[in-house]
């Protein structure tokens, strides 16, 4: 039986992870398909058809599917799970809402945030927060499994042709509505995706005192990141937070500025590639996570980071 | 209204965990055990609901061990009127415990259940979800802000892109996040007060619903350990190390 993937999208684009669902599902079966639930979303089910690991596309719209709203996505799923092994989708909040709503009603004990497939009903998963490994397995007849996107590479993006075959909606929930999403636009690069984050805590001792890290990370084109301690204290909102309880990062340079490196923010970003950390304690735990350590005061360090920055002649972006 | 309000016991989120050295799961000997924190949230909003005359009880309910009934207690000294303690022995799934929090409102007819958005042990982030499919009742995920409306709720969610709000009818679920507000700790007179409220025992088998797991777990691990790298001395010689040996600059 084949996999089924349930793409995130935004009704026109594909939201990037799905590219990394879609790695994960054909790691568990050669036979991905691929249902795009949406409101005039034609666009994005060509787009998915055109991924090579999909082998067939599943399209259906309503406007009630306009906003991804749980209660009326997971009928449409329900419905089409008989034909399928697997329902596969990624562990970001789209698919955290969703995919328990449609395990319930197939009675599957789901397989949460997977890291590694290590075969079709088999994988590791992180458990307190990443401190630990469980390998896991599913016994249920049907598996329904969502996956850490960061874990997995997306796959090619263009040059394959699923067919896309239309399905009928599933009837609106009416006891749930819709009123409004409040998107945060920004110029630099989403914390989740970006390939270098310059992360301040407490240390930065004000929320002014953070521009000497906007400086640094428009300077990389970097995401900038904060750990819980500086949210708390007010210096930076909520959406920048990495850790436990707030985004989870993988990005290529992570630079952590005045963070100690508490248990709850290490979850967020020790599987960064590179790793540094600028501290006026030497004795700071993030030390024990970073690839290059510089003891310093960091009122001294970022300006000094700054001109050396800018006499490089070239900066990867 | 009456809210039920579902706490777990968890290794504390201050404790440095440690993985059994025969990777059959994790050390809860000795460690110091707590509520876990957003289910803290989701009583604190179901007691403010109350204090604001919106909801005439809150009922706390964990499901779970003999000490399990630990959260409930402390839910009861921070405002909550009675408690239920399902009691169940082994690992729960989700599943599980949603089936046997289905039974329960079955029975206690609450308009709303608040739980935390996931337990920071299994970190499976299901039990809310999973309890209104098997209602068919709305669902508001992530809640960093609740308006209580007559028979309606508008929340406002935490999602990846931002913010977004809904508005849910009575009866729902909501899963809380830890942006929703700020616990209040137990006074010493409330713990006390707490002591004598009703605490139900309900036994798991006696609710007819079957508990054991169908995810089997194979082993538990460390995750591989990060070697700690180099101090360097200055910032010249960082961003040289940057550029030229990582090469991420």
């Amino acid at each position: 039986m084949a996999v089924l993937l349930i793409a995130e999208h935004n009704n026109k684009e594909l939201r990037p992870f799905t590219l990394n669902a879609a790695t994960a599902a054909s790691q568990i079966d050669n036979d991905v398909h691929a249902l795009l639930i949406g409101n005039n979303s034609a666009e994005a089910a060509k787009h998915l058809s055109e991924l090579p690991v999909i082998k067939k596309v599943l399209s259906v719209e309503a406007p009630h599917y306009e906003n991804f709203t749980a209660e009326n996505f997971a009928p449409v799923v329900v419905k089409l799970a008989e034909n399928y092994s697997h329902i596969i989708c990624s562990a970001n909040t789209f698919g955290k809402n969703l995919m328990p709503r449609i395990a319930a009603h197939l009675d599957t004990s789901q397989v949460s945030d997977i890291i590694k497939v290590i075969s079709s009903d088999t994988y590791v998963r992180p458990i307190y927060a990443g401190n630990a490994f469980a390998t896991v397995k599913s016994n249920d007849a049907k598996k329904c499994v969502t996956i850490r996107p960061t874990s997995f590479d997306p796959c090619e993006s263009s040059g394959g042709s699923a067919p896309i075959e239309k399905i009928d909606a599933a009837e609106e929930f009416s006891n749930t509505k819709f009123i409004k999403r409040e998107e945060i636009k920004s110029d630099r690069p989403e914390l989740g995706t970006a390939r270098i984050v310059v992360s301040g805590g407490r240390g930065m001792q004000s929320g002014d005192n953070f521009k000497l890290i906007t400086e640094i990370a428009d300077k990389l084109g970097a995401a900038i990141g904060a750990s819980r301690a500086a949210v708390d204290a007010g210096y930076i909102s909520n959406d920048h937070q990495v850790g436990q309880t707030g985004k989870v990062v993988v990005p290529d340079l992570y630079i952590a500025v005045g963070i100690s490196g508490a248990i709850q923010h290490l979850a967020g970003m020790k599987e960064s590639k590179v790793i540094v950390a600028i501290n006026k304690d030497g004795e700071a735990p993030i030390f024990s996570v970073a690839d290059y350590g510089l003891e310093a005061d960091l009122f001294e360090a970022l300006p000094q980071f700054m001109e050396e920055l800018n006499k490089l002649n070239t900066i990867q972006k | 209204m009456k809210i039920l309000v579902a706490v777990k016991r968890v290794i504390d989120y201050n404790v440095q965990i440690r993985v059994k050295e025969d990777g059959t799961g994790v050390v809860t000997d000795n460690v110091k055990m707590s509520t876990n924190p957003p289910d803290d949230n989701a009583i604190e909003e179901a007691v403010k609901i109350k204090e604001a005359g919106k909801a005439t009880e809150v009922v706390a309910i964990t499901v779970g061990e003999e000490k399990a009934q630990e959260t409930v207690r402390k839910a009861l000294a921070v405002g909550a009127d009675r408690g239920i303690h399902v009691k169940a022995d082994g690992i729960l799934e989700p599943l599980a415990v949603s089936k046997i929090l289905q039974k329960v409102v079955e029975k206690e007819k609450p308009d709303l259940v608040f739980m935390g958005k996931q337990a920071i042990d299994d970190d499976c982030n299901q039990t809310g979800q999973m309890l209104s499919a098997l209602l068919n009742w709305p669902q508001a995920t992530f809640a960093s802000k609740i308006d209580v409306k007559d028979n309606k709720l508008e929340v406002t969610r935490e999602i990846d892109e931002g913010l977004e709000t809904i508005e849910i009818n009575v009866p729902a679920i909501v899963t809380c996040d830890l942006r929703l507000n700020e616990p209040r700790y137990a006074s010493l007179p409330n713990i006390m007060k707490a002591k004598k409220k009703p605490i139900e025992e309900i036994a798991a088998s006696d609710l007819g619903v079957d508990t054991s797991p169908r995810v089997e777990q194979i082993k538990v691990e460390e995750p591989p350990k990060r070697k700690a790298g180099i101090k360097v001395a200055n910032v010249a010689e960082l961003v040289q190390k940057l550029k030229n040996e990582a090469k991420v600059i």
